[in-house]
């Protein structure tokens, strides 16, 4: 028995060393676990028990030079549901699909997909989302953030751009200053249970937003306003396709009105206007419909800008020596340059001519001889020097770039064509702010809307540097003086304003292809003469009838300047 | 006379260190379940103490059998051996009739009143059976003819307990305390080892081939089971959702363990997290330490457990000891390698401490007949 029970012992001391050896195995398993793996587990628990939920900063407004608030925000709501809060699926489907009008499906698919969080909608009114969750009904979440408003409708519509369903800014200054307005988004990180629960007491981690400033612009309301006015009454009256009228200050390039009509409601941006819709589309058209509509024709699209160009080729002459005031000119009504014969707007020809004269006439003749006595080599100089083959710099996106010859392709007819303003293109805010330049005492500005960012009082200049000379203060000077005589006396009399001295030039080109009888009017004009403090450009794009630019485009500028000059007197 | 004198020196041993353990893990179990299953009781039931109760209630009970069972010398149940495993036989059986009680999708209780698993009774049965058996064998079971006969009376209750009941995991503990308690009884090892190693190059030969074989969706439950066992990451939302879920809450845990009542995974994230994967909450609330001090706790039981059977009075009562301490010590670490993703994920409840009344209470009875086997040492002797 005693020998029996010593195996016993034996056996029984072994299973328990066995055993206390497989849990000291186990222990290292859960200490390997706890201690190594423990940052891995740990990071996917948190995935699984935290739920994110964003806070929209506040958007920035944009504000004029008078203080009106171009784009505010609005209290909207998102609409959501949580998977795991429903009670009753079938009512909730009903009551969202009603009230959202939204198809049944969609809401059925969102409603009854396991998630987390899902979106049912957002940038609902805030009266709806007020009545939604006044339904009370289990796991449909009604959040409140902003969405973009702008009180004034369509007004300079192509100059603020809008914002898209994230509140993100999607074409011109919404676009350009999206880091200045956006701000910085918050962020609630919850704890939950499996059914998607807040736990309280895990607490959240809040990062709050950081709303986002405000842009204070040059845009003059009630210039803008009513320049889009005398661009709409023009349209309306020339039957044109468009009209687009640039209103800037010469001496520094802030913009104080730029309309383009048709303008389109940015609080609806993704609707046709009736002019832009037509019935059978498909998506892709009317998209491309929509991309036609959102465009500002003065900074995204190019155009030969005609004998408003004379100006330039006119001051490259005078700065380099090529021609003074007084140099006489024979115009037939036509010039060669190499067997090509260019015409005169006049048939008859001008007979002789001094160079004052010559542009006043807006002879081409006199500008093809100017241009060839300076040649394609100083000419192209020039051309580059004022800063037309880039971009002009403005701060709203998508500017076009000039379309120019090359400059080892410039033989004289091309060059002879450059010099009345034909065979290349270029954007209306290109050739408002190289005149803008050439008559400010020859300085390049940078043509901008923005002029200051910032939150209440403390708002910090956007700080524009001045540019670089391009062209001698006497040559400048020179400039005005010819360009006053051609409103004053010569083909530009209509933009003429009581009790002011206006310089200016008037513009007609058929567009290309050539013969179709589509042409382009414009004309601009700068005022005071001899200091000038604004410019403005009127561009008519396909005018019925009568096309000359001095009697379709400079009288709108000249209604234009009757009333904004004394109204800049006042406000400075 | 002598005899008389003799019979008043000999005390009466009582393991004070055992009953201490028993009453503490019994306790530490109340005070887990509650912390685990508090939130999802409240939302299922309205009611966040219902599993509190029910296994208080049982473990009360329970306390109060053993106690009642450590009065009772325990050769009075000697005479019950063969009653009890052919009962205990019939009420795995009876699962089937209507009496029986289906939950979570497997019929595995019995309603007599109260609900009893029946393969609970047949661990106790098989314990009391086969050490009686082994002791009316004598030398017998010394052979390789005993060995074989002695596993063969194991055999029937595995089988039923696999099949009738669908528990795999009762099955292989039966299985277990057989082969432990035949391994005690015998002088050999070679069979043992022989045995051991031949399941152990098959368990693995047959995971290898799964493992080279790959995809979950032509192959059966079990074989989905062990690739889920293999990468629990890759069925994060299938086979391996509560393994992964468990290894959340132990990893979770760190070092120091968020505190008692701080697990955010016992929030309906882990599945029977107060039952068969409760280990995994306390490793989340108490971390390792906690999680190591229950390890340790066990090991004080088995090692008291052995200190009990090594000094029976008795070959019987030594086995008696020896079938309890094989069935708490591969149910605790079957449970504990389950919970850590050690091996391939099967229901097994941690003893004392996972929720489960028949469970709690027939551990409690046996710990009550081996208390009644240390009254048996005499000190004397010790």
């Amino acid at each position: 028995m005693e020998k029996s029970r010593t195996f016993h012992r034996k056996k029984i001391v072994t299973v328990f060393f066995a055993c206390t050896l497989l849990f000291a195995g186990l222990s290292l398993r859960v200490g390997w676990l706890m201690v190594f793996r423990s940052e891995h587990y740990m990071e996917l628990a948190d995935e699984l028990h935290q739920r994110e939920r964003r806070i929209k900063a506040k958007r920035g407004r944009i504000i004029d030079r008078t203080g009106q608030v171009l784009a505010d925000n609005r209290t909207v709501c998102t609409i959501s549901v949580v998977y795991s809060q429903i009670t009753d699926p079938e009512t909730v489907i009903r009551t969202l699909s009603e009230k959202l009008s939204l198809p049944e499906e969609t809401v059925r698919k969102r409603v009854e997909k396991v998630s987390s969080i899902e979106k049912i909608r957002s940038n609902v009114p805030k009266e709806l989302g007020d009545s939604i969750r006044a339904c009370g009904l289990d796991g449909v979440k009604v959040d409140e953030d902003y969405k973009r408003y702008y009180p004034y409708g369509e007004l300079a519509s192509k100059v603020l751009g809008f914002t898209g369903g994230d509140n993100q800014g999607i074409l011109a200054l919404e676009s350009r200053y999206e880091e200045v307005l956006a701000g910085t988004g918050g962020l609630i990180l919850e704890t939950t249970d499996a059914r998607g629960v807040r736990l309280s007491r895990e607490g959240e981690s809040r990062q709050e937003p950081v709303d986002g400033e405000d842009l204070y612009i040059s845009l003059d309301i009630n210039i803008q306003q009513y320049a889009t006015q005398l661009a709409e009454q023009v349209k309306k009256a020339k039957e044109a396709e468009s009209v687009s009228v640039l209103v800037m200050r010469p001496d520094n390039g802030e913009i104080l009105a730029m309309a383009d009509v048709p303008e389109y409601s940015l609080n609806d941006p993704f609707t046709l206007t009736e002019e832009a819709a037509s019935a059978a589309m498909t998506e892709k058209e009317k998209q491309e419909a929509l991309n036609r509509m959102w465009r500002n024709a003065c900074i995204n699209d190019t155009y030969e800008p005609g004998s408003a160009f004379k100006i330039i080729t006119a001051a490259a002459a005078l700065e380099e020596g090529a021609v003074t005031e007084k140099d006489t000119f024979q115009c037939p009504g036509f010039i060669t340059v190499e067997g090509r014969r260019i015409r005169c707007a006049r048939v008859n020809g001008h007979g002789t001519e001094t160079f004052v004269q010559g542009t006043m006439n807006s002879c081409n003749p006199v500008f093809v001889t100017v241009g060839l006595r300076l040649g394609a080599e100083r000419f192209y100089r020039y051309f580059e020097r004022f800063g037309l083959l880039g971009k002009t710099g403005i701060d709203v996106s998508g500017e076009a770039s000039t379309i120019m010859h090359k400059a080892e392709d410039m033989g004289p007819v091309e060059l002879a064509t450059v010099s009345f303003g034909q065979s290349f293109q270029i954007t209306p805010i290109q050739l408002a702010a190289t005149v803008s330049s050439l008559i400010n005492g020859g300085r390049r500005v940078t043509p901008h809307f923005a002029v200051k960012t910032g939150k209440g009082e403390a708002l910090t200049d956007v700080g524009w540097q001045e540019g670089e000379r391009i062209l001698s203060e006497e040559t400048s000077r020179r400039l005005r003086d010819i360009l006053f005589e051609v409103v004053e006396n010569g083909g530009g009399k209509n933009g003429k304003v009581e009790g002011y001295r206006v310089g200016g030039k008037t513009a007609t080109s058929e567009t290309l292809p050539r013969g179709t009888g589509r042409y382009i009017s414009s004309f601009l004009g700068f005022a005071p003469a001899e200091d000038p403090k604004v410019l403005a450009l009127c561009i008519i794009r396909n005018p019925q009838g009568v096309y000359y630019g001095g009697q379709v485009a400079a009288p709108v500028v000249r209604q234009l300047f009757e009333n904004i000059l004394p109204y800049l007197e006042e406000t400075g | 006379m002598a005899q008389r004198r003799f019979r008043r020196k000999t005390e009466h041993y009582f393991d004070y260190s055992l009953l201490f353990i028993i009453l503490f893990m019994t306790g530490f179990g109340l005070v887990m379940i509650y912390s685990a299953s508090a939130y999802d009781a409240a939302l299922q039931m309205d009611n966040e103490t219902y599993y509190l109760t029910h296994q208080a209630f049982a473990a009360v009970l329970g306390i109060v059998g053993m106690f009642v069972v450590s009065r009772i010398p325990y050769h009075f149940w000697e005479h019950f051996a063969v009653l009890g495993y052919g009962v205990s036989m019939l009420l795995i059986l009876l699962v089937l009739t209507p009496l029986g009680i289906e939950a979570n999708g497997a019929r595995r209780w019995l309603n007599l009143g109260i609900s009893v698993q029946p393969a609970e009774i047949a661990k106790l049965a098989m314990i009391l059976f086969l050490s009686s058996m082994i002791c009316k064998m004598g030398r017998n079971v010394r052979t390789g003819k005993g060995f074989w006969i002695i596993l063969a009376m194991a055999m029937p209750h595995c089988l039923l307990v696999w099949r009738v009941t669908d528990n795999m995991s009762s099955a292989i503990i039966i299985f277990g305390i057989a082969f432990l308690m035949l391994f005690v009884a015998t002088p050999d090892y070679k069979r043992f080892m022989l045995l051991g190693a031949l399941a152990a190059v098959g368990g693995g030969l047959r995971i290898y081939v799964i493992a080279r074989a790959a995809t979950a969706e032509d192959s059966g439950f079990r074989v989905a089971r062990i690739l889920a066992w293999l990468d629990p990451e890759a069925y994060a939302s299938g086979r391996g959702f509560q393994t992964l879920q468990a290894l959340y809450a132990i990893g979770s845990g760190g070092i120091f363990g968020k505190g008692l009542g701080q697990s955010i995974q016992k929030l309906s994230y882990l599945p029977e997290q107060q039952n068969d994967m409760i280990f995994a909450i306390i490793c989340e609330e108490l971390g390792l330490f906690g999680g190591i001090a229950v390890i340790l706790i066990f090991v004080l039981l088995i090692w008291r457990l052995m200190v009990i059977a090594n000094n029976a009075a008795d070959l019987f009562g030594a086995l008696l000891v020896v079938g309890v301490m094989g069935h708490i010590a591969i149910q605790v670490i079957l449970n504990i390698a389950v919970v850590t993703n050690t091996i391939p994920n099967t229901g097994i409840s941690l003893p004392f401490i996972s929720y489960g009344g028949s469970s709690v209470m027939f551990l409690l009875l046996e710990m009550g007949l081996v208390m009644s086997v240390a009254r048996g040492i005499r000190l004397k002797d010790v």
